[in-house]
C-alpha cells in the first residue's frame, strides 16, 4: 500500500561505503605491480601478462565503482562532508589504478627488462609506492569510525597520524627516485637510448603513484576538516 | 433541535464507525512512520515495536490525548455559534471524518505522501468555509495551528541537533566511548521519562480521576523519571564489552548500550504519537456526541467521554494489529543507516516535540516531526546521506492534502445534509 514513505526515500545510500570499496580496488591493483616487475626480470612474460590481466579488471571494477558513486550522489543529498570534495576524492583515487595501468601497459608492450644494476634499487622504490597506496587506504579506513563518532576528535587525530606517515613515506620514494635517476644515468652510454627514454618515464610513473596516494591523503584531509 | 432528537442514535453510530475507521487508518499507516526508526536502527524487534505501539499508543491517547481532542472538537470552529442549528456541526464533524478516512484510503493505495492531522483539519475548514460560511472559522486557532506545521519540525530538529552534539562531546569524543555511554545514556533515560511524565502531568490528568498541583507534578515526574533510569540501568548493566579487531574505538560496543536507550525513546514516541493522532480520529467523534448527548444543545464545555479516547485508542491497536505491522517491517527494513546514537537522538526529539504539542492542544504531523528531527542529527554530522528531496515531499502532501480533504468534506457535508435535511 505505502510506496512513497518519506523515510524510506530521505535515507540515501551512503557513498563512503563505494569509495572504501574504490580505494581497495585502488590497493589491489598496485599490489599486482611488484609480483609483474619480478616476472619481468627474469622474462615469464606469460606471467606478466596474466598480472596485467589482473591489473586492467581491478582497474574496470575501479572504475564501476567511480561511476556508480556519482550517480548516486544527487544533489538534493546532503552529506556530512562536502560534496565536491568526494567527488575529488574519488577521481584522485581513480588516478592510482590507472597509474598502475599504464605503467603495466608500456612494460608489457615494450617487453622492458630494467638493467640488474637497476633491480634492487627499483624494487625498493616500487615497494615505497606500494606502500604508499597501502597507506593511503589505512586513512581512508579511518573515515568508517569517523564517520560513526560524527567526526569525533579521537578517530581524526589517528587519521591526521595516518596522513604524517603517509607524508613521510612519499618523501622517502622521491629520495628514491632521485638516486635511481642518478644509477639510470651513468648507465645511459651502454643501453639503447629508446630503452633508457622509457626507462625515465617508468621511474617517473612509479613515483606519480605514490604522489597520487599522498594526494589521496591530502584530499581526505581537506574532506574531513571542520 | 427535531433532527437531533429523531436521529441521534444514527448520528452516534456512524460517528463511531467513521471514528474508528480512522483510526483504523492512523494505526495501519501513521504507527510504521512513528516506530520505524526504532526498528530501523535495529534496537527493537518488529514484534516489540508491536507490543510497544500496542501498549503506548493506547496509554497517550488516554492519559494525554485530551488536548487535541479538545482542538479539533471546538477549536476550529466555535460551536456556540451553531445555537440554532446543531445538526450542520453534526453532518460537518461527520463529513469530515469520511472524508480525511476516504482521502487517507485512496491517497495511501496511490502511495501518495498524506499526513493525517493535515487531511483532518483541511477536512473541517472546508466543510465549515463552504457549508456554513468563512466567519464561523476560528482563523486565529487555524493559523496557530498551520503556524505549528512549520515550527514543529524546526523545533525537532534543533532538539536533535543538540541532542546529537550533546552525545558526541560527552560519549564520542571521550577517551573511553563504551565507559561514558555507561556513564551517561542513565542520564538520557532519565531525560525520556521525565519530559514525558512532566508534559503529561502538567497538563492534567484529571479525567482519570488525578488531579495534582504542578509541585506536585514536578515532583511524581522526577520520581518517575527515576524509577525509568533504575530500570535502563538495570538493563544497561548486563551489557558487556565485545572486542572486535574492526572496532578500534568500541563504537559497536557503545551502539549496544544505546540499543537499550531506544527501547525507551520508542516507548515514548509511540506515547507521543497516540496523545497526538489519537485525536485525528476521535475529535469529530467527540463533537458529534457532545451535540447529541445534550440534545442539540452544544455546550462547549461538556468534557470528551472518557470511552472516547478509548475507541479511539482502541481503533489504533486494530489498526497496527491488522495491517500496521506489516508497514513498520516495510518501513524498518527501509531505514538501516540510523543507529542508535541517531535513532535516538532523532526520536527524542520528535518524541518531546509531539507531547509538548500535545499538551498544548496542537494537532501536528508526527512524519513531519521525525523528518525534521531526522535532519536536526543529519546536520550535526551524525548522518552519511540524507536525501533533502523528503523536503519536497513533505510540501508537496501539504499542497495535496489540504485541498483534497477539504474538497471531499464539503461533498459528504452536502451529502449529508440532503440525506437528513
Amino acid at each position: 500500500m505505502v510506496t512513497s514513505n518519506p523515510f524510506s526515500s530521505m535515507f540515501g545510500r551512503s557513498p563512503f561505503q563505494p569509495l572504501l570499496a574504490h580505494i581497495v580496488k585502488a590497493n589491489e591493483c598496485a599490489d599486482q605491480l611488484l609480483p609483474f616487475f619480478e616476472a619481468t626480470l627474469v622474462d615469464d612474460w606469460d606471467k606478466a601478462a596474466e598480472l596485467r590481466e589482473n591489473v586492467t579488471r581491478l582497474e574496470h571494477d575501479a572504475d564501476t565503482l567511480k561511476t556508480e558513486l556519482r550517480l548516486n550522489l544527487p544533489n538534493t543529498m546532503f552529506l556530512p562532508v562536502s560534496r565536491s570534495d568526494l567527488l575529488d576524492l574519488i577521481s584522485v583515487q581513480d588516478k592510482i589504478a590507472n597509474k598502475v595501468r599504464d605503467i603495466t601497459g608500456i612494460m608489457l608492450g615494450r617487453k622492458m627488462r630494467v638493467p640488474d644494476e637497476l633491480a634492487d634499487p627499483m624494487r625498493d622504490y616500487i615497494r615505497t609506492s606500494i606502500a604508499c597506496v597501502a597507506q593511503a587506504r589505512q586513512a581512508l579506513e579511518e573515515l568508517k569510525d569517523l564517520l560513526e563518532s560524527g567526526f569525533g576528535k579521537n578517530v581524526s587525530d589517528v587519521m591526521q597520524k595516518m596522513i604524517r606517515e603517509l607524508h613521510t613515506l612519499e618523501h622517502q620514494a622521491d629520495d628514491q627516485q632521485v638516486t635511481i635517476r642518478r644509477q639510470l644515468f651513468s648507465l645511459e652510454s651502454q643501453l639503447p637510448p629508446v630503452d633508457v627514454i622509457f626507462l625515465y618515464k617508468i621511474i617517473e610513473w612509479v613515483g606519480e603513484l605514490s604522489d597520487r596516494a599522498e594526494r589521496v591523503g591530502s584530499r581526505l584531509q581537506i574532506l574531513t576538516a571542520r | 433541535m427535531l433532527i437531533i432528537a429523531q436521529h441521534g442514535e444514527i448520528f452516534i453510530i456512524l460517528a463511531c464507525l467513521f471514528g474508528f475507521f480512522m483510526a483504523w487508518g492512523v494505526g495501519a499507516n501513521d504507527v510504521a512512520n512513528a516506530m520505524g526508526t526504532s526498528v530501523g536502527s535495529k534496537a527493537i524487534t518488529i514484534k516489540q515495536a508491536i507490543l510497544i505501539a500496542v501498549v503506548f499508543e493506547f496509554l497517550g491517547a488516554w492519559l494525554a490525548g485530551g488536548e487535541v481532542t479538545n482542538t479539533i472538537r471546538k477549536g476550529i470552529i466555535d460551536p456556540e455559534l451553531l445555537q440554532d442549528d446543531p445538526q450542520l456541526l453534526v453532518y460537518g464533524m461527520l463529513a469530515a471524518l469520511l472524508a480525511a478516512g476516504t482521502w487517507l484510503l485512496v491517497a495511501s493505495m496511490r502511495g501518495w505522501p498524506v499526513s493525517t492531522t493535515h487531511s483532518i483539519v483541511g477536512a473541517i475548514v472546508g466543510f465549515a468555509v463552504a457549508g456554513l460560511g468563512p466567519a464561523m472559522v476560528d482563523w486565529g486557532a487555524v493559523g496557530t495551528i498551520a503556524a505549528s506545521w512549520v515550527v514543529s519540525p524546526l523545533l525537532a530538529g534543533t532538539i536533535g541537533f543538540v541532542l546529537f552534539k550533546s552525545v558526541h562531546y560527552l560519549i564520542f569524543e571521550d577517551d573511553n566511548p563504551f565507559a561514558a555511554a555507561k556513564r551517561y545514556v542513565p542520564g538520557y533515560v532519565f531525560l525520556v521519562g521525565f519530559i514525558v511524565s512532566m508534559v503529561t502531568l502538567t497538563k492534567g490528568l484529571s479525567h482519570v480521576g488525578l488531579e495534582l498541583t504542578f509541585n506536585q507534578s514536578l515532583l511524581l515526574s522526577i520520581l518517575l523519571g527515576g524509577v525509568i533510569m533504575g530500570i535502563g540501568w538495570l538493563m544497561q548493566r548486563r551489557i558487556k564489552f565485545e572486542h572486535n579487531a574492526k572496532d578500534h574505538f568500541g563504537y559497536a560496543n557503545v551502539e549496544r548500550v544505546f540499543g537499550v536507550l531506544m527501547i525507551f525513546t520508542a516507548c515514548a514516541m509511540a506515547f507521543a504519537h497516540g496523545s497526538n493522532d489519537v485525536a485525528n480520529a476521535v475529535g469529530p467523534l467527540a463533537a458529534v456526541i457532545s451535540v447529541v448527548q445534550t440534545g442539540g444543545e452544544i455546550g462547549g464545555s461538556a468534557l470528551v467521554p472518557w470511552w472516547v479516547l478509548v475507541l479511539g485508542g482502541g481503533g489504533i491497536v486494530v489498526g497496527l494489529v491488522t495491517y500496521g505491522h506489516k508497514v513498520i517491517a516495510t518501513v524498518g527494513t527501509g531505514i538501516t543507516e540510523l543507529t542508535p546514537s541517531r535513532g535516538f537522538a532523532a526520536t527524542l526529539a520528535a518524541a518531546t516535540t509531539v507531547v509538548l504539542a500535545s499538551g498544548t492542544g496542537l494537532p501536528i504531523s508526527t512524519t513531519h516531526t521525525l523528518v525534521g528531527a531526522i535532519l536536526g542529527v543529519g546536520l550535526a554530522r551524525g548522518m552519511a546521506a540524507l536525501n533533502l528531496r523528503v523536503i519536497g515531499t513533505i510540501a508537496m502532501s501539504w499542497l495535496i492534502t489540504l485541498p483534497a480533504g477539504a474538497g471531499l468534506a464539503i461533498l459528504f457535508f452536502f451529502m449529508f445534509k440532503g440525506m437528513f435535511g
